[in-house]
């Protein structure tokens, strides 16, 4: 069942990118993209394997962690896949989708404050509140939590690249800040779960996967941060052109 | 136009210091904490604010690193790069960090020591002395660059 889904979801994006970029008015789609959204099926499905087989150990729910709410949301990020649904769908669909990012609660939901706000709030509550010790008593409730941390990590992540279609952009200074004291908030609870530990999980795992979830953690930092600094090279000064007015790319 | 090294002062400064205070962060901690494991990940005395404070610095320099190697690649590109002006930077953004994590986090918020062994004070001082040979090297340099030739900018 998920292998099927993982297929068919790399399947779907590629026959629309193939399908789009035979449209003479658009451009052909970056092959890149392509491995991006491959890349970005491969982490979820690891994901879910190691969910299902690793349900005791903390250190596991920590690479499920890092897999489901950092690396898959920045891969399929870079996948713009509502700018390839925006080149695939009739123009009237698509007005009616442009018009939905549009709405009041879309636009602040996804702006950069209370995007980082939701992702790392939401992890400050499960991991400093009883949230985790019942997660492991009720399936439903792990399951949504699971959805939460994918859906504010891919939220937070674009609304950190703007690679995907934004009407009201941040500049780069404020989404600078926001990042440095998002993953201020990740480091501190990775080291609280360290000395604290976790009601449920023994102290030698808790320990080990919170080593993991700090240094792991820079690891996918690091590459978001370098994607988003690659944006900012080519619209400062060290542009080869004249510097483009943000938010008219693409 | 016509770029030389002098076209972009407070570039190749700027991204010396934030290279600098992220070369420092990361020789800390693949250096001190993981290889030698002098530092402990987490020291039972860390307060709140201390642990704070270590996570916003381990965010910045993080950051830090990566951003000042996109503004040297940006300035080696237009031939701007001015080594010895990037250098002082480097030392003075080096310095900073280790003064600071030597005196704010390993003493007032008492987050790690240098080591843990009975004859501390020696390692505390030589770690705070490199920072201070580091600040006032930097600020040599940064201080040449500024005689030879520029009016006003940093």
């Amino acid at each position: 069942m998920v292998i099927f889904s993982a297929v068919s979801a790399v399947i779907v994006y590629t026959w629309i990118g193939i399908r789009t970029s035979q449209k003479k008015r658009l451009r052909k789609w970056p092959y890149n993209r392509y491995g991006c959204w491959a890349l970005g099926v491969v982490s979820m499905f690891l994901a879910f394997t190691l969910q299902m087989h690793g349900h005791s150990d903390f250190t596991m729910h920590m690479v499920v962690h890092l897999l489901l709410g950092m690396l898959a949301p920045l891969l399929f990020v870079l996948a713009a896949p509502v700018t390839l649904l925006l080149r695939f769908l009739p123009v009237t669909l698509a007005r009616i989708a442009t018009k939905f990012f549009k709405l009041r609660p879309v636009q602040f939901l996804t702006h950069p404050v209370v995007a980082a706000i939701v992702n790392f709030g939401g992890l400050w509550i499960l991991y400093r509140t009883s949230l985790f010790e019942w997660m492991h008593m009720s399936t439903p409730l792990s399951i949504l939590i699971h959805i939460h941390v994918f859906v504010a990590g891919f939220v937070f992540t674009s609304a950190m690249l703007y690679i995907d279609p934004v009407p009201h952009r941040s500049s780069f200074q404020l989404r600078a800040m926001v990042m440095v004291f998002g993953f201020t908030v990740h480091a501190v609870l990775a080291k609280l779960i360290y000395a604290e530990s976790l009601s449920g999980v023994a102290a030698a795992d808790a320990r080990k996967g919170a080593i993991l979830m700090y240094y792991g953690g820079d690891i996918v930092d690091a590459l978001l941060i370098s994607v988003f600094c690659l944006f900012w090279y080519r619209n400062s000064v060290f542009s080869k052109e004249k510097i483009p007015s943000e938010g008219v790319r693409e | 136009m016509v770029v030389t090294h002098r076209t972009y002062p407070n570039y190749n400064l700027w991204s010396g210091i934030l290279f600098g205070i992220g070369m420092m962060a990361f020789i800390d901690e693949a250096l001190f904490h993981l290889l030698l494991q002098w530092h402990h990940f987490y020291d039972r005395s860390t307060t709140e604010i201390g642990l704070m404070s270590e996570g916003l610095l381990h965010a910045f320099s993080w950051f830090a690193t990566i951003a000042s190697l996109f503004m040297l690649a940006g300035i080696k590109k237009r031939n701007g790069f001015w080594l010895k002006r990037w250098g002082g930077g480097v030392l003075l953004g080096a310095g900073i960090f280790q003064f600071y994590d030597g005196i704010v986090q390993h003493k007032l918020m008492r987050i790690h020591q240098v080591r843990y062994v009975d004859n501390l004070i020696v390692y505390d001082l030589v770690w705070i002395l490199a920072a201070v040979l580091m600040i006032v090297g930097g600020a040599f340099l940064i201080k040449r660059t500024k005689q030879s030739g520029l009016k006003g900018s940093l």
